[in-house]
């Protein structure tokens, strides 16, 4: 079982759900990035996402657009990304990686894969890309080892929530929203729905993101979900101090603050 | 849809949206529901005998289709070629863009949605948009990059009258490539009554395919007039190519006529050389933009880079799936041609005929003078090329004011 799948279960025996937080790499600096990510884990994040900044991010709202930019604009590489991962989880923590697909078409598929797997990542989650267009994928990605979140919607019918919960390994993706990331003063009555249609077709750990920003909001998740995934809510956290040790001791703040809610889930 | 016309492409692109190894739907999950809705509509409609009747309709009666084939003697005479022109920019709202908007917007309304939303560059395709919406009484919402609002000042306004919104984009390089984030970014959160009305044949499957089909009329008759004029298929037609929709427009009916070369002219901008261009074919390579597998400009890391030309409406980073595919397969020949060859034709269109083309169009009139000599060696007797005039040049008389210096200071 993956190291991911290792988190999961043992979260589970514990009564709680996984607490999965997001940092685009390189933002602020690549080195800032790992100090970041790092501060979360030390916090209580049980799995780490790493976002590889893109320029054209459709699914992101506009906190992690504008982390993407600043990274970007620093000249952060995809390469700069793998060495994140390989930092991060020398930590212990379970590191995935979310990715739009052209940057992992362009430095190859199975090189990827090869490199990913090398830096101790367990897998990928791909916003852009469904089942139907992954071949390359499913090949290197069975190939080197590593897990693979698609994403499933609202939206979805059983028919597709079926066909891509059997491309999945490691946990599915369920954004629980129709729409872009980004924290919410709610969160949306679609989740738990969806969760319990997924929990017809597969035994995969299910996690929720898009939207959640708090630690009562994160407890509501895990509530009924497997993982809470927080993104822009902790990108917040560095975007919006005024010096660098502010973001970090915020940063830290609210990743306790989530790790408190995933331990008491409100059923 | 003209009835004797050929099915010339086969069986492309298959039922998933692929050319070969180019198109198909790289998009979030969320869209899937979507875009299949939209596959079976489109699908339905396509073979829905009222639907085409309206459509024709509209295109008749409301558009003012089939646009002229006019034959261009003077400006012949000046490049050695015999030209026709298609005149697209006598369409209602000056463009091709109008028969693409009038089918989506037909299919809106058949899907039960209330509200269209739209990218645009130019802000062409967001006229035609606001045009349809105010014509079926949908709401319209424009997203539009908010260097292009301020370089097309006048269209923002023309929208407006229509009763669109438009929103200025702020994110990336605020131009064409971030406004269409920006619509699919409103499309995944608003889907349940909302139809991205996609503006060229680009975009995630069904859409290269859709669009295609909505501006194919103009290649059917251009066929046809030109077989009418002159009892002969051109020797060569020739388009300009953004992300292609009025170059597969006229493309699409000659495809299967082997006798008749096809020229699609890219945006060279400032040259090749210079790395200041929206040429994505001839500059660009494969890759994953807006849905779609095709050549897009970008980076070793596959960070999109950013297009320049004179004409907004080439200045897009990548190009519609079907255009990769015609390349690879060596039917159709793609060219880029410079802002500063493009304005030269733009002139001479001007001061021959008294025409004033669209400059994405200029980039085909250009495109035409290049090719002529080749082909007339090649004939052995003046070639005969058909160019799609896909656009009117109103919208461009600042820029080409500013180019050729012929504004007074105070303007």
């Amino acid at each position: 079982m993956s190291r991911i799948g290792v988190a999961f279960d043992k979260a589970r025996a514990d009564g709680r759900a996984v607490l999965v937080g997001c940092m685009p790499a390189g933002f602020p600096t690549v080195e800032g990035s790992i100090a970041a990510m790092t501060a979360m884990v030390d916090a209580g994040v049980d799995v780490i996402e790493v976002e590889i900044p893109y320029s054209d991010p459709v699914m992101d709202g506009p906190v992690i657009q504008k982390a993407s930019d600043i990274a970007l604009a620093g000249g952060v590489r995809v390469a700069d990304a793998l060495r994140i991962v390989e930092a991060v989880a020398a930590t212990g923590a379970p590191v995935v990686t979310m990715t739009y697909w052209n940057p992992i078409e362009q430095y190859g598929v199975d090189a990827f894969a090869r490199d990913m797997a090398a830096a101790g990542g367990t897998g990928l989650i791909t916003p852009d890309l469904i089942p139907d267009e992954a071949d390359e994928w499913l090949a290197a990605s069975d190939a080197h080892g590593l897990d693979r979140t698609f994403l499933v919607s609202p939206s979805s019918t059983d028919a597709r929530l079926k066909m891509t919960v059997e491309h999945c390994r490691g946990f599915v993706y369920a954004t629980a929203i129709m729409g872009v990331t980004g924290a919410r003063a709610q969160t949306s009555d679609a989740a738990p729905v969806l969760v319990s249609r997924l929990r017809e077709v597969t035994e995969l750990p299910v996690g929720v993101g898009l939207g959640v920003g708090t630690g009562a909001q994160a407890g509501t998740v895990a509530g009924y979900a497997d993982g809470v995934i927080v993104g822009s809510a902790l990108v917040r956290c560095l975007l919006d101090a005024p010096d660098p040790a502010a973001g970090l001791a915020a940063l830290r703040a609210l990743s306790a603050e989530l790790a408190d809610g995933v331990r008491n889930p409100r059923r | 849809m003209s009835a004797n016309a050929p099915a010339p492409t086969g069986q492309l692109p298959d039922a998933a949206g692929h050319f070969g190894r180019f198109g198909g739907r790289f998009v979030p999950e969320a869209l899937v529901a979507a875009l299949d809705e939209l596959d079976a509509a489109y699908r339905k409609a396509m073979g829905d005998e009222s639907f085409l009747a309206e459509f024709d309709g509209l295109l008749r009666g409301y558009a003012g289709t089939p646009s002229l084939l006019y034959p261009a003697e003077r400006f012949s005479a000046k490049i050695g070629a015999r030209v026709l022109l298609k005149r697209e920019d006598l369409n209602h709202t000056g463009a091709h863009k109008v028969r693409n908007v009038l089918g989506q917007a037909l299919l809106t309304k058949r899907m039960g949605k209330r509200r269209v939303i739209a990218e645009t560059g130019a802000g062409q395709h967001g006229v035609a948009t606001a045009t349809a919406a105010a014509l079926f009484d949908l709401d319209c919402v424009v997203y539009m990059g908010e260097v292009d609002t301020r370089r097309q000042a006048l269209n923002v306004a023309r929208m407006r009258m229509l009763g669109a919104t438009v929103v200025p984009v702020t994110a990336g390089s605020r131009t064409l490539k971030d406004a269409m984030n920006e619509a699919m970014r409103d499309w995944v959160a608003n889907v349940d009554d909302t139809h991205y009305l996609i503006g060229t044949a680009a975009g995630p499957h069904p859409f290269p395919e859709m669009v295609r089909d909505f501006v194919r009329g103009i290649g059917e008759e251009a066929r046809q007039q030109c077989l009418d004029l002159t009892g002969a298929l051109p020797d060569a037609v020739a388009a300009c190519v953004g992300g292609g929709s009025n170059a597969l427009g006229i493309f699409h009916a000659f495809v299967g006529d082997p006798g008749v070369r096809l020229y699609g002219f890219e945006a060279g901008g400032e040259g090749m050389e210079t790395g200041r261009h929206a040429a994505s074919i001839t500059g660009g390579s494969s890759g994953v933009l807006h849905g779609t597998r095709t050549y897009v400009l970008q980076d070793s890391d596959g960070q999109t880079i950013e297009s320049h030309s004179i004409s907004a409406g080439l200045d897009y980073p990548g190009v519609g799936p079907e255009h990769a595919w015609l390349h690879d397969s060596g039917r159709a020949t793609y060219t880029p041609v410079t802002d500063r060859e493009a304005m030269a034709a733009f002139e001479l269109l001007c001061r021959t005929e008294g025409i004033i083309p669209a400059i994405e169009s200029a980039h085909a009139l250009a495109g035409a003078l290049k090719i002529a000599p080749g082909l007339a060696a090649e004939l052995g007797r003046e070639p005969l090329i058909v160019v799609n005039l896909s656009g009117r040049g109103d919208k461009d008389v600042h820029t080409a004011g500013e180019y050729f210096g012929i504004l007074d200071k105070e303007q």
